[in-house]
């Protein structure tokens, strides 16, 4: 039986504004249909609903943005439909592009900040171990709990933008101890140094991970114990896109698993599966619908890139031009563009012919010119979505392999490093 | 037979029974209630007026909106009648009973229920009742 304070009476009753009681019936409904006993407060929201899927989303923020309705907590808002900053590049219909702005705007009305990334965690301030939050969009939900060690359920379109207006999300699901801890341990054994020491070993292990468990909570067991944020970001993106996985322990690296009794609450697991080089093989085979023909496009930062992956790109295209045809985005923030640029890492990529985008991210809005040939990412995400979101072929490598390919125009794998 | 709502509610109609789980978003055009996942093995399945009858959602939170939009344009199940609660298919529903008054319960069946249903009988809903016609 759900029980309210007196915040959450006058939440409901509508003291606070019609924007206000329409939330809380939502999160009362979700929280009775979860036999949560008690609303909790949360620190922060990051909103999804801002993507324009149909008029129904577009209703809904205008709605509450028309009744009043404010965030009482800080609140960052995902990737949209539009790069604002770069409208050049947007390549779909006026009614499209209306629609997706007019969503913008009803978001940030009610006090979302713009930052319109799906990498909330890559921002100057983040939460804090243990700190309840409400963050929707997978890949965010994913780092936040498995990284940060902070506390958010798998939220997501309305609930998320419901959450910010009460400040309250249900005592439930991944914000409770029990549902934290792992169900099912992926161990790697047997696996080379070069292998263990390649960016693609993080989401090859996360598609793999996340075909095998679902919904549950995986501990891995084997990871490089120094493995890098970003490394982490794109194990929990492709985990989150091959599966539900809200969270992952990564046993000796993440702040719930410092040992495998730790991230297993001290029970058995559910199931042990082990994974060997044929089955890193076979996930990063997976990964590719093509690996050969000609290439079309390079598209990395499916999460958005972070300032490390800036200078590693840099130093990777080393004063190259992408070869003639062939187009190459970043998809990144305003907060780490800005950073970059301050780095004097973004004209030497705008010089060899990259292009960057901003407030949204090309696997879901039309940017692209060239649906023909064949796509190159280092994202697992991307490979998982890009062939059924827009059509195309995906071939999946290194970021290495992604510049090595773009700059001779062909596509290529660096073999050495993944035996 | 009892059902436990989520989104109470009347609705009648024929039954579908999804042999797999479906996700909304990239699973169901809202413009014409078509089943529209290619790997679903009911693909190419009418969805609008149906009763639906699925183990749970799977997939991108963006399929509330989708639901939502279905329910909008006159395109989504009449009910939805699940084996778990799934808060992203009943996000969808609360909000187009929020925006429109358009009520397409949301029910939970216990297991016998649940394998009890069949494609093509009629059945109707009535809060935490469910009825053969």
């Amino acid at each position: 039986m759900l029980q309210f304070t007196d915040h959450d009476r006058a939440l409901a009753s509508g003291d606070l504004g019609p924007a206000a009681a329409m939330a809380m019936r939502i999160i009362t409904a979700i929280a009775e249909a979860n036999g949560a006993t008690r609303l909790i407060d949360v620190t922060s929201a990051h909103i999804d609903s801002c993507l324009y899927h149909g008029d129904a989303g577009l209703d809904f923020a205008e709605r509450l943005a028309g009744d009043g309705g404010r965030v009482m907590v800080p609140t960052t808002l995902n990737v949209s439909s539009l790069d604002l900053l770069h409208p050049g590049l947007f390549r779909g219909d006026a009614r499209l592009r209306e629609r997706g702005r007019r969503l913008m705007a009803a978001y940030v009305a009610m006090g979302g900040t713009p930052t319109w990334t799906c990498a909330p965690y890559q921002a100057a301030t983040r939460p804090a171990f243990g700190e309840h939050i409400a963050w929707a969009e997978s890949n965010a939900i994913v780092f936040a709990n498995s990284v940060l060690g902070a506390r958010t359920d798998r939220y997501g379109d309305f609930i998320d933008i419901c959450a910010a207006i009460t400040g309250r999300v249900p005592d439930a699901g991944l914000h409770r101890d029990e549902h934290r801890r792992a169900r099912v341990v992926f161990r790697l054994e047997g696996i080379s140094d070069a292998v263990l020491g390649s960016e693609i070993l993080f989401p090859v292990v996360g598609h793999l991970v996340g075909r095998r468990t679902g919904t549950r909570v995986p501990a891995i067991v084997g990871l490089p114990t120094d493995a890098s944020e970003d490394a982490l970001k794109a194990l929990g993106a492709a985990a989150a896109s091959s599966g539900g996985v809200a969270m992952f322990h990564a046993v000796g690296r993440t702040p719930e698993a410092s040992t495998l009794e730790e991230a297993l609450g001290g029970l058995a697991p559910e199931r042990e599966i082990v994974v060997g080089q044929a089955t890193l093989d076979a996930g990063r085979a997976e990964l590719s619908t093509r690996t050969e023909g000609a290439l079309s496009a390079v598209s990395v930062g499916t999460p958005h890139f972070s300032l490390a992956e800036f200078r590693t790109l840099v130093d990777l295209i080393a004063e190259r031009h992408v070869a003639a045809g062939i187009e190459f985005y970043v998809n990144t923030s305003r907060e780490v563009l800005a950073g970059a640029a301050a780095e004097g890492l973004v004209l030497p990529l705008r010089a060899a012919g990259i292009e960057i985008v901003t407030d949204t991210c090309t696997y879901i809005t039309p940017i692209m010119r060239d649906h023909e040939g064949v796509v190159m990412t280092n994202s697992g995400k991307m490979a998982y979505y890009a062939p059924g979101n827009l059509g195309v072929g995906v071939a999946f490598g290194s970021l290495a392999d992604c510049v090595a390919s773009a700059v001779s125009g062909q596509i290529t794998f660096d073999a050495a490093g993944w035996r | 037979m009892t059902v436990r709502p989520l989104l109470a509610g009347t609705a009648t109609g024929s039954v579908l029974v999804l042999d797999e789980p479906l996700s909304m978003w990239g699973g169901l055009d809202p413009e014409t209630g078509e089943l529209i996942d290619r790997r679903h093995p009911q693909s190419g399945a009418r969805l609008d007026g149906c009763i639906l009858v699925l183990p749970s959602g799977r997939g991108s939170s963006s399929s509330a909106s989708v639901l939502a939009e279905a329910i909008r344009l006159g395109t989504a199940p009449m009910a939805i009648v699940l084996a778990e609660p799934d808060d992203i298919i009943l996000l969808g529903a609360l909000v187009a009973r929020e925006l429109y008054g358009l009520v397409h319960p949301v029910v939970v069946a216990d297991e016998a229920t649940y394998r009890s249903l069949r494609t093509g009988e009629r059945v109707t809903i009535a809060d935490g009742e469910l009825a053969r016609d």
